[in-house]
């Protein structure tokens, strides 16, 4: 194994910059570890060994040139598979999708490519990222890199487990309920969500517009943050994207100071329903934090026990209304139903083949609490409950300038464990749900393994809205603290993975 | 299609009270769609104006067209509306092959403009105002045109084909309160209120307003009460009813129609109705109930528009002349007795004859040109005489041309129907096809002596005073020359001749 994969992608930028590694050297090594790890893990829906060299090796040429280049140029890059490429199918983990090469570049990948970043392939997801563990991918479940048997998390787990399999060094993901940082909690690495509008959406397949966001993964804080200050910023295409800049988050990365910041604990997301390990490590983190100098103070967040319901109403019902344009007319499956093929029918049959139970069960759920007799009591509720959630925020942000809970309540779960009882399957999301009602950035940090099962856990920082910096200034003292603590890296106590040829 | 049963129109106004009400699209000619940067241009290649955002690809994401803001404010001020703060686009789910996303952005609690009112004067020269409910900015859906079945229709049809260049074009979609109080010319007034629509903008020029193209669009709602009852009528909503005499028409028609079945004790169905032009009577479409489940919800792809203080009074300030002023300062320009403006008005004349004027002809022919041949080759042609491809400069300079003598009235009339085959300016064709009048008096007076010798008595009679004896000869020359003799300069020639 190229000891080249296990390095943090801050130090690949150094060994590109100084001309000791080439781009196409780290390229290829990170498709080696793919060729060698990923028919266990699947992490991958679709990689093209060629383009990503192809890419590389034009950066290569052009740093040899002279030319002036982006500070990652050169650092390969996996991107979830619900962002649009145009020289790779984008199929958002659904058989609607399947082989659909989208005419247009997300504007988030515009953005890597223009910086240089060769894209190694499309990782898997929960179909439309409705899900938690991937199970619901129409293409199979990516496994979790510490436990085989175990799920890396979703909708993003094919971003948390390339990079925790060391096949990529950094990854797109985008969280809608917490499909950025759930994964990064059970595979021990870092996933930072945005606050809403700080990077564009235009190419991400949308599941519930006014709750995803696209985010940076990673194995570090720091990782995360030069992602994140490259994907970051205004795109006319995206009208709910913010005008102004958030600042360096890098910058924030390197002060690693916590002295004198109020960081506040969310009375509500602890105790009940939290496995053991998971809270013990929260308790050491928080006694970390305040050995650190940091002021600790408890907040409430009462309308909290609310957010998986409004959630589950909000994300359907415009999931529902965005998943409409799935009809086989202009592009994607179309199926054609036994007798007169009239568009009703054909339209039927296509939706009927190609998406799955989640995303069914989902369409339905939003249709009808949008419908009419409804609205008021379902759709029209749970803005309402958004809204107090946003006014819970709000007075918790008066008390601390950042807030902290453990990412999620149990550390990664068994394959199939979870996936006939979708009630289960969502309560995994609660603590991270609420910053995507609003609109707030959120980030997850490995924090230790737990007692009870030896797997990683992960602590949830949230901030106010465009404070997202104060998140990678907190992450990245928190990683250091528990780094130094631990002896090494989180990840690197991850059992090797059984090389394949 | 089973035919109707109609009551005498007097006899229906008599059991009856018409109320209606009026939704109209109106097509801006903005550069560019409403969400994205694709072309707004009518007649082109299809499929060729489109991009991932207006056919609804995975990702694609909507922006607003801030001139299409514009224009809906300038629209709403026009129409004496307020203008929302904060307006915002809403999401209309409902599935057709021709809505690439199944749901159209449109708006739906809080439109971009609310109460106004429009005053209208009818044919009789009565005078009604319409109370506007809202005015709310929307998207146009693809075009779908459906091959094989004999109707044209989605029906029978066997496949259908769908243009996206209209997916996205910006709409805005004006909707008025129930109008009541028309009495017998509600019909009247609903093609009324439509023309000022029009007027207003194309006063404004955000819209090329061609009803032919569809560029604004009329459903027209008519529910019948009893005189004296409170609570409305069932109401039906005839769709897409594309020139203003087709408004009135169609409403007439669903009066009578919805009067018969009310009198046998029938209820109305409350559907949409097809308007057939050519059988001047409507069809039952589909069944439509207030319920109609659309599943609105805010689009959460779209911050509202909130317009500034500032924007909306400067788009106030550009305001053109309102409707009825500028009709009072033309006619007064014009010179035009009230029945001749009158006429004017109704045929929907004004901006062809304000273009004409400006183009150097006289108001009087620019108006007798107008409201009689030309309106006589479209009544002809079953078309509105707006529709008929010619421009003002064209009329003008067929005007001048017999002012100078050079055409006369039936080689002009001639001159025009050739303009209307698309064969150039008329002095082009005069020049094209040698049509000019002949005043060459040596080929005058051969012809004239030609007929002469047909008829020698005729210079007896003209110097005994018979002048309608000059007649024969002079149709005798006009013949001999195909009708492009001066007819003027036969006769006094004839006169000449007899008294030389």
């Amino acid at each position: 194994m190229s000891e080249l994969i296990r390095k943090n992608a801050s130090e690949l930028v150094e060994l590109l910059k100084s001309g000791q590694v080439s781009s196409v050297e780290i390229t290829q090594a990170h498709l080696d570890r793919s060729a060698a790890v990923d028919q266990d893990v699947h992490s991958y829906l679709f990689q093209n060994a060629e383009t990503a060299l192809a890419a590389a090796a034009d950066i290569d040429r052009r740093r040899a040139a002279g030319e002036q280049l982006h500070e990652l140029a050169g650092l390969p890059i996996a991107v979830k598979d619900n962002l649009t490429t145009t020289d790779a199918p984008t199929t958002s983990g659904s058989k609607i999708l399947e082989g659909w090469v989208p005419p247009y570049d997300a504007t988030v990948v515009k953005k890597i490519r223009a910086a240089g970043l060769p894209i190694l392939g499309k990782t898997n997801l929960d179909e439309f990222a409705m899900g938690s563990s991937t199970e619901f991918s129409a293409f199979g479940p990516s496994r979790n890199p510490w436990d085989l048997n175990r799920i890396p998390g979703g909708s993003g787990g094919g971003s948390s487990s390339v990079v925790a399999s060391f096949q990529a060094p950094i990854a797109l993901g985008s969280d809608t309920g917490g499909s950025i940082r759930f994964p990064a909690s059970v595979t021990g690495t870092v996933g930072n969500k945005p606050t809403y509008g700080a990077v564009s959406r235009y190419g991400l397949i949308a599941l519930a517009s006014s709750l995803d966001q696209v985010g940076p993964v990673s194995r570090n804080v720091l990782d995360s943050a030069l992602l994140q200050d490259l994907i970051a910023g205004h795109d006319p295409h995206d009208s709910t994207s913010l005008p102004e800049s958030l600042g360096s988050m890098a910058d924030a990365a390197r002060k690693l100071d916590v002295k004198g910041m109020r960081i506040g604990v969310i009375k509500e997301l602890m105790g009940e329903g939290f496995q053991p390990g998971v809270m013990n490590r929260f308790k050491e983190s928080i006694n970390l934090l305040q050995q650190a100098g940091a002021e600790i103070v408890e907040v409430s967040c009462p309308n909290f026990e609310y957010a998986i319901a409004a959630y589950y109403l909000i994300l359907p019902a415009e999931a529902s209304s965005n998943l409409a344009k799935f009809d086989s007319v202009r592009f994607g499956l179309r199926v054609a139903p036994e007798g007169n093929p009239t568009i009703e029918r054909v339209m039927a049959a296509t939706r009927e083949a190609g998406f799955g139970p989640e995303v069914k069960r989902r369409i339905i759920l939003g249709t009808y609490a949008l419908s009419s007799g409804s609205y008021e009591h379902f759709y029209g509720a749970a803005l309402k409950v958004r809204t107090l959630i946003q006014r819970d925020f709000a007075a918790a942000f008066e008390k601390a300038d950042v807030l902290i809970s453990p990412t999620a309540p149990t550390t990664a779960f068994k394959i199939g464990e979870k996936l006939e009882d979708p009630l289960a399957m969502y309560l995994n999301d609660i603590a991270t749900i609420p910053a995507n009602l609003a609109g707030i950035p959120g980030m997850s940090v490995p924090n230790g393994l737990a007692d009870e099962d030896g797997l990683p856990t992960g602590i949830q920082l949230l901030a106010p809205a465009r404070a997202d910096a104060r998140l990678y200034q907190v992450g990245a003292a928190l990683e250091k603290m528990h780094e130094d603590i631990w002896g090494k890296r989180m990840i690197d106590f991850a059992p090797e993975l059984e090389v394949r040829s | 299609m089973a035919k109707d049963e109609l009551m005498n129109y007097e006899k229906a106004l008599e059991m009856f009270e018409v109320v209606i009400g009026l939704e109209v699209h109106v097509e801006l000619n903005t550069k560019t769609k409403m969400f994205c940067g694709c072309r707004n241009e009518f007649g082109d290649e299809p499929n060729t104006n489109v991009c991932p955002i207006c056919i609804a690809l995975p990702g694609a994401l909507p922006a607003v067209n801030r001139t299409a803001v514009e224009s809906s404010i300038s629209i709403g001020l026009a129409l004496g509306c307020e203008i929302a703060p904060n307006g915002r686009f809403a999401r209309k789910n409902y599935f057709y092959p021709d809505l690439a996303k199944n749901f159209q952005t449109s708006q739906y609690d809080e439109p971009i403009a609310f109460e106004g009112e429009l005053t209208v004067e009818l044919p009789s020269g009565s005078v009604h105002t319409v109370q506007i409910e809202r005015a709310h900015m929307e998207e146009d859906a693809g075009k779908l045109t459906h091959i094989g079945g004999s109707t044209g229709r989605i029906q029978g049809a066997e496949y259908s084909l769908v243009d996206y260049n209209r997916a996205g074009v910006p709409l805005v979609e004006i909707v008025t309160k129930p109008v009541y109080g028309a009495g017998t010319e509600a019909p009247e007034l609903a093609a009324a209120y439509v023309r000022s629509i029009r007027e207003i903008v194309k006063g404004l020029g955000v819209s090329d307003a061609k009803m032919e193209r569809g560029n604004v669009r009329c459903d027209a709602n008519v529910s019948l009460r009893p005189h004296g009852q409170e609570k409305l009528g069932t109401r039906t909503e005839t769709k897409n009813v594309n020139s203003l005499r087709s408004i009135e028409r169609a409403v007439r028609y669903e009066i009578q129609r919805q009067a018969a079945l009310l009198a046998k004790g029938t209820a109305i169905v409350q559907e949409t109705r097809h308007w057939h032009e050519d059988k001047g009577a409507t069809s039952a479409g589909r069944p439509k109930s207030d319920a109609d489940d659309y599943r609105y919800f805010p689009e959460p792809d779209l911050v509202p528009v909130q317009p500034s203080k500032e924007l909306i009074e400067s788009l106030r300030a550009k305001l053109p002349e309102k409707p009825g002023d500028r009709r009072k300062r033309v006619q007064a320009e014009w010179g035009f007795a009230d029945l001749e403006f009158r006429d004017v008005v109704n045929a929907d004349l004004l901006d062809q004859i304000e273009e004409t004027v400006n183009a150097g002809a006289k108001p009087q022919a620019a108006r007798k040109w107008w409201t009689g041949e030309l309106a006589r080759i479209a009544n002809s042609e079953n078309k509105d005489v707006t529709e008929l491809e010619i421009s003002g400069a064209h009329v003008a300079e067929l005007a001048q041309l017999v002012d100078a003598g050079k055409l006369n009235d039936r080689l002009a009339r001639e001159v025009l129907t050739y303009v209307l085959a698309g064969e150039g300016s008329p002095a082009e064709i005069v020049a094209a096809r040698g049509l000019e009048v002949v005043s060459d008096d040596g080929a005058l007076i051969a012809a004239i002596d030609a007929a002469l010798a047909k008829q020698p008595d005729v210079l007896d009679a003209i110097r005994e005073g018979r002048m309608q004896a000059a007649g024969a000869v002079i149709g005798a020359v006009m013949q001999a020359m195909k009708g492009s003799a001066d007819a003027g300069r036969v006769r006094e020639l004839l006169i000449q001749k007899a008294n030389a």
